[in-house]
């Protein structure tokens, strides 16, 4: 090649593929051998889990629904993370939003179905984007560090929620599990196209693809990625940090409190702990497993959805428990995470060309 | 408590506090630990849970709690050093790393834990504190576990070790300047891998707490989140041990107070106590951080410093 940077681009690229897939590779021979020595047979465990994940229309259904709220979460860190911030606070974000959009709701129980749903996303986003928000806020005013205040903030979030189920927004007819008074079956959202596809992942793509678009092809965008590479040359260049950070924390807050909301109007039909079902932790780890690109998060939630869906397929036909999934998930985070360090090494088996040290630990390959 | 009244309250959650507070105190000095070294293991958690159940696995087989508190520590060394190896790994993120444990963690717990949500395991033994007293629910109170004691000896052991020893020196040296570790010869990645293995050996030993004595038994929900907020923990410890113990203690006595009121009837507000010991630390954070300088008293090499 002619020009060196256009051997380098190339070679980031072909890294971006081959790293993760080396990685999940070594992370399916591993659990592999976990389930030889238990005396499973591995193949058997693997095609189980393709058959339960993603062989049926019904299996790809489900993990077409859990796969939603993934991206959205996934959505949640990786906004924050190309302007440089590490927030881990999405579950938060996602039950009050969930619980903001159940009594939106319950309160529009008489108006048009369309207004109902329009309300309750709408006010999931903001409850979820105000609350995101404030981690930003605390850290570009008083220096906080936004990855434990969003921490803190999720545990605040999850006792307010807890609180305000059980206690003052509790339906009394709610005896067994306490919840919210129902939205009602007639606002709920419902399953679309011949696939009966679930609602959340229209949205999850769509909220993907916007995020991918500002992030690559707006100004915003760009001001955003030069504040998370390098804070100083943002400063340098006259770029005010702090509306783009609590941008991002807002829009990426947004995506978790929609995540909340779309739970609540699309499958639980009233806010309750059903909510609080981990998605917001998963979320993270597809955001580092998608490198913090908006457009990957999609693959690798859909990757992960069907993982965890395949569960009821493993524990009726290998007699496996329904944590297999859990363990399964948990050696590909590990090992994808730790092929972290492999990038640029490729390179320069290949060709000896050097790739620049990078900047910041979450520097975007967006 | 009836016959107690209102002065049933203070004595629940006296007893409620030394019980609550036992794993709290054994993740926060595992987390001082591995934080003091300049990394940080959101990891706890799943840490917590395989130590519960493990512990309490090995209790069963074995028919001896403190076998089965051994077997906790085992079992948390070896995440805490699979934590610690992936993050020497360069670029490595260990707040990622450290999430992906807690499910990886938790996942297995859950996974080989499965046979033994239905047998009893033998308990940890009871130090009677009380026995002085006539008045049962003091008795009842004051019921200590011996890890509870364990716990104390080590935080003071671990203050006076981190300012005196020769371990304690080059601990406090990595965490708070790679360069400066590397200069007088140390591997700051083999230091920090040693301290992550040692503090996830301790939050076993919370989890081994949990099913062995208190509430003492092994189900999927046995942990509610004591290993994750081991981090604020050691944020409103200021990351000292002896601190550890205050912050143990008070964020048990804000479990305990829920349950406590409960006996005399007030029954609302019980997630808002819970929550006090999150707002506080958010509050302590608020109020001592600032945009130009590190928190007093944080390793220099802590990646939530940077």
């Amino acid at each position: 090649m002619a020009n060196p940077d256009a051997a380098l681009r190339w070679q980031d690229r072909i890294e971006a593929v081959l790293v993760p897939a080396f990685a999940l590779v070594v992370s399916l021979v591993i659990f592999g051998a976990f389930m030889a020595v238990l005396g499973k047979n591995p193949l058997d465990v693997y095609l189980f889990i393709y058959k339960g994940g993603f062989g049926s229309s019904f299996a790809l259904r489900d993990a077409l629904a859990r796969a939603a709220p993934l991206i959205l979460c996934a959505l949640c860190v990786a906004l924050p993370a190309n302007a440089g911030l590490m927030i881990i606070g999405g579950e938060g974000a996602l039950v009050l939003g969930g619980l903001a959009a159940a009594m939106a709701g319950h309160g529009l129980v008489l108006a048009p179905a369309l207004v109902a749903q329009a309300a309750m996303l709408a006010i999931g986003m903001i409850v979820g984007g105000a609350w995101i928000m404030l981690a930003g806020a605390l850290r570009q005013w008083r220096g906080v560090n936004e990855t434990i205040s969003s921490l803190l903030l999720t545990y605040i979030a999850l006792a307010l929620f807890n609180q305000l189920v059980e206690g003052l927004l509790r339906d009394p007819e709610s005896l067994n599990k306490p919840s919210t008074p129902p939205v009602g079956d007639a606002h709920m959202l419902h399953a679309f196209g011949t696939l009966e596809l679930h609602p959340g992942l229209a949205f999850g793509v769509m909220f993907a693809l916007i995020a991918f678009i500002l992030m690559r092809y707006t100004t915003i965008g760009f001001a955003l990625r030069v504040v998370g590479g390098n804070p100083r040359a943002a400063l340098l260049a006259g770029l005010s940090t702090t509306p783009l950070i609590l941008f991002a924390c807002g829009m990426g807050g947004a995506a978790a409190g929609l995540a909340g909301a779309i739970e609540v109007a699309a499958v639980h039909g009233s806010a309750n702990a059903s909510l609080n079902a981990g998605y917001g932790y998963t979320g993270i780890l597809v955001s580092f497993l998608a490198r913090h690109n908006a457009l990957a998060i999609v693959p690798v939630a859909v990757l992960m959805g069907g993982i965890s869906a395949s569960g009821g397929m493993l524990q009726r036909r290998m007699d496996l428990p329904d944590a297999t999934v859990l363990v399964l998930q948990g050696v590909v985070f590990l090992a994808v995470l730790a092929s972290e360090s492999l990038y640029g090494r490729f390179g320069k088996l290949w060709r000896g060309v050097r790739r620049a040290p990078s900047v910041a630990v979450n520097e975007a390959t967006a | 408590m009836s016959a107690l009244g209102w002065w049933g309250v203070p004595i629940a959650i006296l007893g409620g506090v030394l019980r609550v507070s036992t794993p709290f105190l054994f993740v926060s000095l595992g987390e001082c630990l591995t934080e003091r070294s300049g990394r940080i293991n959101l990891g706890q958690e799943g840490i917590l849970v395989m130590g519960a159940m493990s512990g309490y696995a090995a209790s069963f087989a074995f028919g001896n709690a403190f076998v089965g508190v051994l077997v906790a520590a085992t079992s948390g060394i070896l995440l805490g050093a699979l934590h610690g190896t992936i993050c020497s790994l360069p670029r490595v993120n260990d707040i990622a790393v450290g999430i992906a444990l807690m499910l990886f963690g938790t996942g297995l717990a859950f996974f080989l834990g499965k046979p033994y949500v239905q047998p009893q395991a033998p308990m940890l033994p009871d130090l009677a504190f009380g026995a002085w007293s006539s008045i049962p629910q003091l008795r009842a109170a004051l019921m200590v576990s011996p890890l509870f004691l364990i716990g104390i000896a080590l935080t003071f052991f671990m203050s006076w070790a981190f300012a005196n020893t020769r371990f304690g020196l080059i601990v406090r040296m990595v965490g708070d300047s790679s360069e400066a570790a590397r200069a007088m010869g140390y591997n700051p990645n083999r230091v920090r891998t040693v301290c992550t293995a040692l503090g996830g050996g301790l939050s076993g030993i919370g989890g081994s707490f949990l099913s062995l004595y208190y509430p003492g038994s092994w189900s999927e929900g046995l942990s509610s989140g004591q290993g994750l907020i081991a981090v604020a923990l050691v944020i409103f410890a200021r990351w000292k041990p002896r601190n550890c113990l205050i912050a143990a203690l008070l964020f048990g006595g804000a479990g305990a107070l829920g349950p406590a009121l409960q006996s005399v009837g007030i029954t609302s507000g019980y997630y808002l106590f819970n929550a006090v010991p999150y707002v506080l630390t958010l509050l302590i954070l608020v109020s001592t951080s600032s945009r130009t300088r590190a928190l007093a008293g944080a390793p220099g090499e802590l990646s939530i410093q940077r």
